[in-house]
C-alpha cells in the first residue's frame, strides 16, 4: 500500500524534517536526526530505483488529480538515477560532516545549516523527480535559496560575497527557466512535461517555442556552470563550509545537467532540440572550452578548493560533450559521467574537509608535509584524484573510456586525442598538490595530525565507492546506458 | 499595429531589459537587488498577460458568460511573487551581512578589498 506512494515521500521526508530539525535542541541531535532521515532517503530512492528497473516508469499523481492536469511525479530511468545520486552523497557527506562543521561554521548557526541542507535536498530531489514543468521552478528555487544560506555559512566574510553573486546568477538562471517554461505554456497550453512533449512538435516552427528554447539553455547553463557562465561557481564552492562544497559539487550542478536532459530530450525532443536547433553545435565548443580553459586555470590555482572548483567546470564539460555527441554511447557517457563525478568530487571535497579540519586553510602551501602527517587523508587524495584523471579501475576511466568510445564512433579522432590530452592536464593539476603534499617538508616541529576517524572513514567510503563502481560498473553502466536509449526514444 | 495591441509585451520586454540591465551595471548590492526584483516583476506581467482575455471573465460558472481568462498563470505567478520575495529576503540579508563585515556595499570596493587580501604568492 505505501510502496505506490514512494514517490511523494521522496521530496515530502527531507521537506517536512527541515523544520522539525530546527525545533530540535542541540546541534548534534539534529545532525543525527537530518542524517537518518537523508538515509532513509536513499532508502526510498534504492527502492525507487529497483522498482523501476523492474516494472518500468513509475507515474504518481500528487492529490490525486491525474496528469495533464494535476502535478505527476514521474519517475523513469534516468531521474530514478539521479535521485539515488543525490541523496547518497548527501547522506555521506553528511555523516561525516558533524565534526568539520562544528569547526567551520559559528556554533548558533549550525542547526540552521542542517535545516538548510535538508531543504536544499528536498529542492534537489524535487527538480529530478517531477515531471510538471513548473515544479521544476519551484523546486529550483527551494534548492537554491537554501543553499545561497549554506554558501554564506561558510567561516569568513567572502563567503557572504561568494553567495550573494551566486544569489544573483541563480536567481536570473531561474527566471530565465521561468520564461521559458510560461512561453512553452503558451504555446502547448500545459505543464505536465509527457504532456508538453507530445504536443510541442506541432508547434515547433513558431517563434514562442523558440524562444522559450533560448531562454531554457541559457538558464539551465547558468545553473549547471557551463563555460563560459561558470563564474559564479568557484567562489561559491572554495568558500563554502567543506561538507557543503562536497554536497553541491556532487549534486546541484548535477541535477542542473539532468535538467538539460530533461528538457532537450523528454520536452522539446532530440529532433527538434538537435536537429532543427542544432544545439550540439553551441554545447560542443562550450564543452571543449569549458574542459581545456577550466584544467589550465585549475593548474594555477594557490587554493586547492578552488583548484577543485575549477576542475568541477572541466568535468561539466565532459558531461556535456558526452550529451552534445547525441547518440546512444555519448549519452551514456554523459550520464555515466554524472554519477562518477558526483563520486569523485565529492570524495575530493571531503579530504578538503579534513584538512580544514586540521590546518584551518586549504592554500595549497597548507598542504606541505602532510603525506606523513595527514597519511590517510593525503591517500585518499591521491585515489581521488586518479579517479579524477581516469586511471583504469577508477570510475573517472570508466566515463572517459565510453566517452572516447562515443568520439571514436562518430569518427572524431582528435577529439578523442583531446579527451587524452585534457586528462594530462587533470594529471599537472593533481601532481602539484601531491608534490606539496609528499616531497615538500612540513614546518618545524609538525607531528602527525590524522584528521578525526568521522569525517575520515566517510571519506574513504566515497572513495571505495570510485574503486568499486570502477571495477564492476555493470550497474551504472547498465543504468546509463538505458537510461540513455529511453531519452533518444530507442526502447530496449 | 498588432504589434502596438501587444503592449503589454513590450512593456514586459522594457521591464526585463531595465532590470537586467541594474543586475550587470550597478556596483551597488541593494540597487542589484531592486534590479533582481525589476526583471522577476517583468516575468510576473508575461504570466498574467499571457493569461487574460480582453473581456474575459474570472473563472465562475455562469450562463451569461462566455469567455473566460485563464486563471492557471496568475495563480503559478503567485508562487513565483512568493520566490521573488524569499529571494529578496535572502538577498537583503546577505547584503546587511556584507556592509557588516566589509563596511561597505559597493561590489568595486569590496573587490579591492578582496583583492588586497589575497596574499602575494
Amino acid at each position: 500500500m505505501l510502496a505506490v506512494h514512494l514517490p511523494v515521500f521522496q521530496v515530502l521526508l527531507p521537506l517536512l524534517a527541515a523544520p522539525v530539525s530546527m525545533l530540535l535542541p542541540g546541534s548534534r541531535v539534529s545532525w543525527v536526526f537530518s542524517t537518518l532521515v537523508s538515509w532513509g532517503c536513499f532508502a526510498l530512492s534504492v527502492l525507487l530505483l529497483q522498482q523501476v528497473l523492474q516494472e518500468g516508469s513509475i507515474s504518481y499523481a500528487i492529490g490525486g488529480w491525474a496528469a495533464p492536469w494535476g502535478i505527476e511525479y514521474r519517475v523513469d530511468t534516468i531521474n530514478a538515477f539521479v535521485l539515488l545520486i543525490v541523496s547518497g552523497i548527501s547522506s555521506l557527506v553528511l555523516t561525516g560532516a558533524q565534526a568539520s562543521i562544528e569547526r567551520e561554521v559559528a556554533k548558533n548557526r549550525i542547526d540552521l545549516l542542517y535545516t538548510c541542507w535538508l531543504l536544499a535536498l528536498a529542492g534537489l530531489l524535487g527538480i529530478a523527480i517531477t515531471g510538471d514543468a513548473f515544479n521544476v521552478f519551484v523546486f529550483l528555487e527551494i534548492s537554491a535559496l537554501s543553499s545561497y544560506a549554506l554558501i554564506a555559512l561558510g567561516s569568513g566574510r567572502r563567503a557572504l560575497t561568494a553567495s550573494f553573486r551566486y544569489l544573483v546568477v541563480g536567481t536570473i538562471g531561474a527566471t530565465f527557466i521561468v520564461i521559458g517554461i510560461g512561453l512553452i505554456y503558451m504555446a502547448t497550453g500545459t505543464l505536465n512535461m509527457a504532456d508538453m512533449g507530445a504536443r510541442l512538435p506541432a508547434v515547433a516552427e513558431s517563434r514562442t517555442v523558440i524562444a522559450a528554447f533560448a531562454f531554457l539553455i541559457v538558464g539551465i547553463a547558468l545553473k549547471m556552470a557551463l563555460f563560459p557562465l561558470h563564474f559564479w561557481l568557484p567562489d561559491a564552492y572554495s568558500y563554502a563550509p567543506s561538507p557543503v562544497a562536497a554536497f553541491l559539487a556532487g549534486t546541484a550542478t548535477k541535477v542542473a545537467v539532468y535538467l538539460l536532459l530533461r528538457f532537450s530530450f523528454t520536452i522539446f525532443g532530440g529532433d527538434f532540440a538537435f536537429g532543427a536547433m542544432a544545439l550540439e553545435r553551441v554545447l560542443m565548443p562550450l564543452a571543449l572550452l569549458g574542459i581545456f580553459i577550466a584544467s589550465l586555470v585549475a593548474i594555477f590555482q594557490m587554493d586547492v578548493k578552488r583548484l577543485l572548483a575549477y576542475s568541477s567546470i572541466a568535468q561539466i564539460g565532459y558531461m556535456v560533450l558526452g550529451i552534445s555527441l547525441v547518440s546512444v554511447t555519448g549519452l551514456t557517457a554523459g550520464i555515466l559521467h554524472l554519477f562518477n563525478h558526483a563520486l569523485i568530487k565529492s570524495a575530493l571535497f571531503m579530504v578538503m574537509a579534513c584538512v580544514f579540519y586540521r590546518m584551518g586553510a586549504t592554500r595549497l602551501d597548507d598542504f606541505a608535509g602532510l603525506g606523513r602527517r595527514m597519511p590517510w587523508t593525503m591517500a585518499a587524495f591521491v585515489a581521488g584524484g586518479l579517479s579524477l584523471i581516469g586511471i583504469p579501475l577508477t570510475v573517472g576511466f570508466v566515463s572517459k573510456w565510453y566517452l572516447v568510445v562515443a568520439v571514436l564512433e562518430r569518427g572524431w579522432w582528435p577529439l578523442a586525442v583531446f579527451i587524452l590530452f585534457t586528462s594530462l592536464l587533470a594529471v599537472v593539476y593533481v601532481w602539484r598538490v601531491v608534490e606539496v603534499a609528499y616531497l615538500r617538508p612540513a614546518a618545524e616541529g609538525a607531528g602527525r595530525c590524522e584528521a578525526p576517524l568521522s569525517i575520515l572513514l566517510p571519506t574513504w567510503v566515497l572513495i571505495m565507492a570510485n574503486f568499486y563502481f570502477g571495477i564492476d560498473s555493470s550497474l551504472t553502466v547498465g543504468v546509463a546506458s538505458r537510461a540513455a536509449a529511453a531519452l533518444l526514444g530507442i526502447g530496449l | 499595429m498588432a504589434s502596438l495591441g501587444l503592449y503589454n509585451y513590450w512593456l514586459v520586454i522594457a521591464l526585463m531589459m531595465i532590470g537586467f540591465y541594474i543586475v550587470i551595471t550597478s556596483p551597488n548590492l541593494v540597487k542589484k537587488i531592486i534590479g533582481l526584483n525589476i526583471f522577476q516583476a517583468s516575468v510576473f506581467v508575461l504570466y498574467i498577460t499571457m493569461g487574460k482575455i480582453i473581456g474575459g471573465s474570472a473563472p465562475i460558472l455562469s450562463d451569461q458568460i462566455a469567455v473566460y481568462s485563464n486563471p492557471l498563470p496568475h495563480v503559478l505567478i503567485l508562487t513565483a511573487i512568493v520566490v521573488g520575495v524569499a529571494t529578496t529576503a535572502v538577498g537583503l540579508s546577505l547584503v546587511v551581512r556584507i556592509y557588516a563585515a566589509y563596511g561597505t556595499m559597493e561590489e568595486d570596493e569590496i573587490e579591492k578589498i578582496e583583492a588586497q587580501e589575497e596574499v602575494p604568492t
